[in-house]
């Protein structure tokens, strides 16, 4: 029976080859490397790492504190001899210092609250999905009815019973947030619990963790991956405009809503205290979509050449 | 005569979907399978054919316990495995394994094809030394026809035929007493089907497995079967030995199955078909025909056909046949001109 083995083996160049193992590619490899053809989504990556590093070492460089009231330049235009290069706002803090503390604050929630989501969500779907029937039933009711929750509503009275702290918008984006997570990788798994890689594993005899954990997840966290790019986004959005409403951070902490707020007030006064975080803001906010349409593109299977 | 390793008994496995609004309700329920009994020796091979959604598949998973029968006894090795629990069943699967249509769908993607043999072996034996378990699967590699050294490599580096085989590898990495192999080349290239089903022979013969081999082929079936089953409609209509199914087929079913199998001489094809060709589809599962289900297409039905289910009942010669009318026809095949 090892007619075919026997003939290769007499070609000296198979010979040769069989002594070495073939490094075998990845789908994930494949993946990173179409990421990395995509421009858009590459300068997008090093402009979040760039930013990403401002925002963790730029205050200790600058001359001024973020809460720092300098008397003698308040509302000063940007200028490079006052040393306030974005300019001050009206009780004289530094527009620079404050947006890059404020970045601080809203890739935090941004991160954190995706990172919660993902957690959740991916083990809450895997396994409704999985066990399917009245496990399921039951589970996508409870999301369905903490979705019909309206959000507003939810951070107001969590505001009301624990006062503001900022760990408080960690809880609220990221209760809210999950629920999508878990209904997308529900949806996923239904279908992946069907394929015939799975049945054979089940034909195998491996148990169900074995193959939520080795079958189900690593064939999902493509899709997942691509929606935690664009969750992201979302999450700094949803932040900001609960800043804007006064109900995010406090001072003299600050986030990029709560600066964006602040200088609306003075919009037509003191434009750059609008201006400088905005555009932090939107310039992340395209950045991040940038990278997750490059990887939903680099993911998508039916992309394979 | 020796036990049958394997001792079907009447399995019937039926579908229920259910149509309508939450209000009206309405449940349809589908015989996939329809009280199939065969035994099977070791290290024999059964064939299984049928056209497309004749209940084959279904059959096999309900052998392996993948479906829940409704009704009747998969005897394996003198224990009934429909009323295993769940644990239980799953240390038989050390015993029997499938081999899948779709080579690749069959592999997941995300692995490479060392783990996806030793995953039988990490689930069994948890406590074997990866080393070993590495040996072991280069060794099954080597076995079916692979290159030991391409073991890091992952499912879409290699072709349809190659990743059958590391399926094939994967079913015997635990030295199965049986294999049940569910279209294994359907998928393929018609060369790569000769390569993969002359693998199989001589791995059954190495190893003295017992193989169910379906298809829906009857000329693949032919070449790798001892005994040949039959299916339409999820029903059995003739289980009989290879080279009397090919030479007289019992059911005009079989006959109409062997006459479409195309024939490469256009001259020789010619004289050999004559009115058997199957007409028609096949009728709705969820409203089956009474009396004989094949009644609709058959060539030679009588009216007794349209009333009365033909049990499946032993002839002469041992063959068995589900039609009323199996002595008076006599189907013989014209083989060589």
């Amino acid at each position: 029976m090892n007619s075919s083995i026997d003939l290769q083996v007499e070609d000296p160049f198979a010979a040769a080859m069989i002594e070495v193992d073939v490094r075998g590619r990845s789908l994930w490899v494949d993946a990173w490397h179409r990421l990395l053809k995509n421009r858009a989504a590459v300068i997008s990556g090093i402009i979040m790492a760039t930013m990403l590093l401002l925002v963790l070492v730029g205050p200790a460089l600058s001359p001024w504190e973020g809460d720092f009231t300098d008397w003698d330049n308040t509302s000063a235009p940007p200028s490079l001899e006052t040393g306030h290069w974005f300019g001050t706002d009206s009780v004289g803090r530094d527009i620079l210092v404050r947006t890059l503390e404020g970045g601080r604050i809203s890739l935090l929630v941004g991160l954190v609250a995706t990172l919660v989501s993902l957690v959740i969500g991916v083990s809450y779907g895997a396994i409704a999905g999985y066990y399917g029937g009245f496990t399921d039933r039951i589970m996508m009711r409870m999301v369905d009815i903490v979705y019909a929750l309206p959000f507003m509503f939810f951070v107001i009275l969590l505001m009301v019973v624990f006062g503001r702290h900022i760990v408080l918008i960690f809880v609220a984006i990221g209760a809210v947030n999950w629920l999508d997570m878990a209904r997308i990788v529900r949806g996923q798994t239904l279908s992946l619990k069907n394929t015939e890689f799975v049945e054979a594993a089940r034909a195998c005899g491996v148990d169900h963790h074995a193959i939520i954990r080795r079958h189900i997840i690593p064939n999902l966290l493509g899709v997942v991956m691509v929606y935690v790019t664009l969750t992201i986004p979302q999450v700094i959005l949803v932040e900001s405009f609960l800043s804007f409403l006064g109900l995010g951070v406090q001072e003299p902490m600050s986030s990029w809503g709560a600066l964006v707020n602040d200088g609306a007030q003075d919009m037509e006064s003191a434009p750059w205290t609008l201006v400088f975080p905005a555009a932090f803001l939107t310039v992340t906010l395209y950045c991040f979509n940038y990278i997750g349409d490059g990887m939903r593109d680099a993911l998508d299977p039916k992309d394979r050449l | 005569m020796t036990t049958p390793v394997l001792r079907v008994q009447d399995l019937t496995v039926d579908f229920t979907s259910y149509t309508g609004g939450l209000l009206q309700r309405k449940e349809r329920v589908l015989r996939a399978v329809n009280g199939i009994s065969f035994d099977l020796n070791a290290s024999e091979t059964l064939g299984i054919v049928g056209e497309s959604g004749s209940g084959k598949s279904t059959l096999a998973r309900a052998i392996l316990g993948l479906i829940k029968p409704n009704r009747g006894r998969v005897m394996w090795q003198g224990e009934d495995l429909t009323l295993l629990d769940e644990e239980e069943l799953r240390q038989k699967r050390k015993e029997i394994q499938i081999v899948f249509q779709d080579p690749v769908a069959s592999l997941n993607p995300r692995m490479t094809a060392g783990d996806i043999i030793s995953e039988p072996l990490w689930t069994f034996y948890p406590n074997m030394a990866p080393l070993q378990v590495e040996e072991r699967a280069r060794g099954m590699m080597k076995m079916v026809g692979l290159l030991p050294n391409q073991i890091n490599r992952y499912p879409h580096q290699f072709s349809g035929g190659q990743c059958q085989r590391i399926g094939i590898a994967r079913s015997l990495v635990l030295n199965p007493k049986l294999v049940i192999c569910d279209e294994p080349v359907s998928a393929l290239d018609v060369s790569i089907q000769a390569q993969i089903i002359n693998l199989l022979k001589d791995l059954q013969k190495k190893l003295g497995l017992a193989l169910i081999f379906i298809a829906h082929d009857l000329s693949l079936v032919k070449h790798i079967s001892d005994r040949i089953l039959v299916m339409y409609m999820g029903s059995s209509m003739e289980l009989s030995e290879r080279d009397a199914l090919y030479r007289r087929p019992l059911h005009p079913y079989t006959n109409a199955l062997i006459k479409s199998v195309p024939i490469p001489d256009p001259k020789l094809a010619a004289r050999v078909r004559q009115d058997n060709w199957l007409t028609g589809d096949i009728p709705s599962p969820y409203d089956p025909p009474k009396g004989c289900i094949f009644n609709t297409r058959c060539l030679y039905k009588v009216s007794r056909c349209e009333t009365d289910v033909p049990a499946l009942r032993r002839m002469e010669h041992g063959d068995w046949v589900a039609c009323h009318r199996a002595e008076e026809l006599d189907l013989t095949i014209c083989q060589d001109p």
